[in-house]
């Protein structure tokens, strides 16, 4: 919905992205508070705010294969740690700079997630989703057991810091701005990407994929798309998350992390770029809760629980919040922020 | 080494397939029943499988008679099926597949949380109670405890390819989990068999706990057995039954015979790689229906 009094003049105003004065001055001041918030953390939150950033990436890609598409991914986890381990072998093995591995982690990402996404072709929902579970499984052991000395196998794989020039990104403060400036081109380009012939197409095969195969689409051509887009951003999500924490196993990337980010996404509103955004500060959030507030449950829980408070709390919490958002909220928080934003515009009047 | 003495080895690989084979078809059944019914693939179903495992081992600790702990524990899976139907999956009936998968899973972790928070991640070693003791047959090694589950097993799967195929009830989980609206519209009352589902299922969880909780030991990683099961089932087909044991079955040996003959780790992703190619080229499984769709 456009604010009273701004009209299109013309077709650049009617593609715009950033449409209002307003709008830019939201937009910079929100990237001026970006870029100056590691600043104003402390370390944890630092961490915890890089997190979100990876988080957002892969994000990203699984909204767009989930929201816009319609196909089912529970192997996300798994597809960011061929790009971890893609990004992690290049630079500490072959000593590859990161502005090349970064792009070549999602392409080799990219690849294994069509590899995976083949049976959507012939199958969808609950049989999809199996087949992309079988990939949390399968690559994970490939890369323990399969040409163990170059993965390091079970032990974890130790990652140089990514340098450019003379700055070595070996801080969370400096990760920071390695990390958010990708982010923010890759929410820009899958902002972007769904208003585009592509967009629309995978729109299409979401709604229903034989009607679209009627129109003329090439379901199988754009299935495939997207299980691509998808696995790619998902690589680049797991190059960063290599760089990040600069030591990778394959123990990081469990079906544990796939659920989540589903959760992410689901919470934050399936096909929606700004809800994806919500959705992981939501589920981070959450588990942040849990952290903190595990050590100060000691009396009410029962005493099995002392040592892993946290690890039990977490499950919970995210099970509880996942359920009540399907069974309350199932458009998301982003539609709730539709609602604001349209409340916000209309005021004082109800329409 | 000897041809006899390969083919010995095999023989025992593949009784020991079979015998674990008989387990994933088990958990297969929890799974079954609620997809006969009610359309909703439950990725809980390790979950429930462990919870039930646990809270049938506490019941056993407080040395209460036997036939107390039967009593005590079946009424928890009831208890426990009915709660999670009332909770989680009525606001469930109508809505997209990927609604439920997503309820499911958030159920699948919100169990092991709960598990994780009340018995603590120590794993349990259940009390050995069924009678009998391993033998040697035919050169074979058998473990009584697998004959047990296998045997346990086929009579579940005979009395649900009864029950849906002879009884009223029956009838109308089939219908359910045609299309829930539709369903409504002639009269089934799909809470009500919601209801009865999860019950069933939560019974299964109770049983299908204690079998694996003798065999394996009861801990978290049950879930991911859970969850292996899953997948070895569905290759046989969800709409049919047989589909499920056979596809059970068939998992279990050539699990067994990879593991034995090529690599041990090879045991953790046979299923799902079977799964893939079954799905890749054979989408409807062993046994299931060709679905066409219409616009």
């Amino acid at each position: 919905m456009r604010p009273s009094g701004v009209f299109d003049e013309r077709y650049e105003d009617d593609i715009a992205i950033v449409r209002t004065k307003s709008h830019w001055g939201l937009l910079f001041a929100l990237l001026g508070l970006l870029f100056t918030l590691p600043s104003i953390l402390t370390p944890h939150f630092l961490a915890t705010a890089n997190h979100i950033g990876i988080s957002i990436i892969a994000c990203q890609g699984l909204s767009i294969l989930m929201g816009y598409t319609g196909q089912m991914s529970i192997g996300h986890a798994a597809f960011m740690m061929v790009g971890a381990y893609t990004a992690g072998i290049l630079s500490a093995k072959a000593g590859w700079p990161f502005l090349i591995t970064i792009p070549v982690s999602g392409l080799s990402a990219g690849v294994v997630g069509l590899i995976f996404g083949i049976p959507s072709i012939r199958i969808k929902g609950f049989y999809l989703a199996m087949a992309t579970l079988s990939a949390q499984f399968i690559i994970p052991w490939l890369i323990d057991h399969v040409r163990v000395d170059i993965t390091g196998g079970v032990f974890s794989l130790v990652v140089p810091p990514p340098k450019l020039g003379g700055i070595v990104f070996n801080t969370q403060f400096k990760m920071f701005y390695l990390i958010m400036p990708i982010v923010i081109l890759i929410t820009f380009f899958a902002k972007n990407l769904v208003r585009s012939v592509i967009g629309r197409a995978f729109v299409a095969i979401r709604d229903n994929d034989l009607a679209a195969e009627v129109m003329g689409i090439n379901v199988f051509r754009y299935k495939l798309l997207s299980f691509f887009i998808c696995s790619f951003f998902a690589g680049v999500a797991g190059a960063l998350w290599a760089y990040w924490l600069r030591a990778i196993n394959t123990e990081h990337f469990t079906l544990k992390e796939s659920v989540w980010y589903i959760g992410m996404i689901i919470t934050g509103g399936m096909g929606s770029t700004a809800g994806t955004i919500f959705g992981v500060i939501y589920v981070t959030m959450l588990d942040e809760f849990a952290r903190v507030i595990a050590p100060h449950l000691g009396g009410v829980l029962p005493p099995t629980a002392s040592v892993g408070a946290e690890l039990a709390l977490q499950p919970i919490f995210f099970g509880i919040g996942i359920l009540l958002f399907v069974i309350f909220e199932p458009r998301g928080i982003a539609h709730r922020w539709e609602m604001f934003k349209a409340y916000y515009r209309l005021w004082p009047f109800s329409y | 080494m000897f041809y006899s003495d390969i083919l010995q080895t095999f023989l025992q690989f593949f009784i020991n397939g079979l015998l674990v084979g008989a387990i994933y078809s088990l958990i297969g059944v929890g799974a079954v029943v609620i997809v006969k019914s009610t359309k909703v693939f439950n990725f809980a179903v390790g979950d429930m499988l462990m919870l039930g495992g646990f809270i049938a081992y506490t019941l056993f600790d407080t040395g209460i008679p036997p036939i107390m702990v039967v009593i005590l524990s079946v009424s928890a899976g009831v208890l426990l099926g009915l709660a999670i139907e009332r909770i989680a999956l009525r606001p469930m009936i109508g809505q997209p597949t990927m609604s439920s998968i997503m309820v499911t899973l958030a159920l699948s972790f919100l169990l092991r949380g709960l598990t994780l928070l009340v018995w603590g991640g120590y794993p349990r070693v259940f009390p050995k109670f069924l009678p009998g003791h391993n033998f040697r047959a035919g050169g074979v090694l058998w473990s009584y405890e697998l004959l047990w589950i296998f045997g346990g097993t086929m009579l579940l799967f005979g009395l649900f390819c009864i029950f849906y195929k002879f009884t009223r009830f029956g009838l109308d989980m089939r219908a359910t989990s045609e299309d829930h609206t539709l369903a409504q519209t002639r009269g089934i009352s799909v809470k009500r068999i919601f209801a009865l589902t999860w019950a069933i299922a939560g019974v299964t969880a109770v049983v299908g706990g204690v079998f694996l909780g003798i065999k394996l030991t009861l801990s978290l990683g049950l879930a991911d057995v859970g969850l292996k099961a899953f997948s070895a089932v569905i290759f046989g087909g969800f709409e049919s039954i047989g589909g499920v044991l056979i596809g059970g079955l068939i998992v279990g040996i050539l699990e067994n015979l990879a593991g034995g003959f090529l690599d041990p780790s090879l045991k953790e992703i046979v299923p799902y790689i079977i799964l893939l190619l079954v799905l890749i080229f054979r989408p409807e499984g062993l046994f299931g229906l060709k679905r066409i769709e219409r616009i």
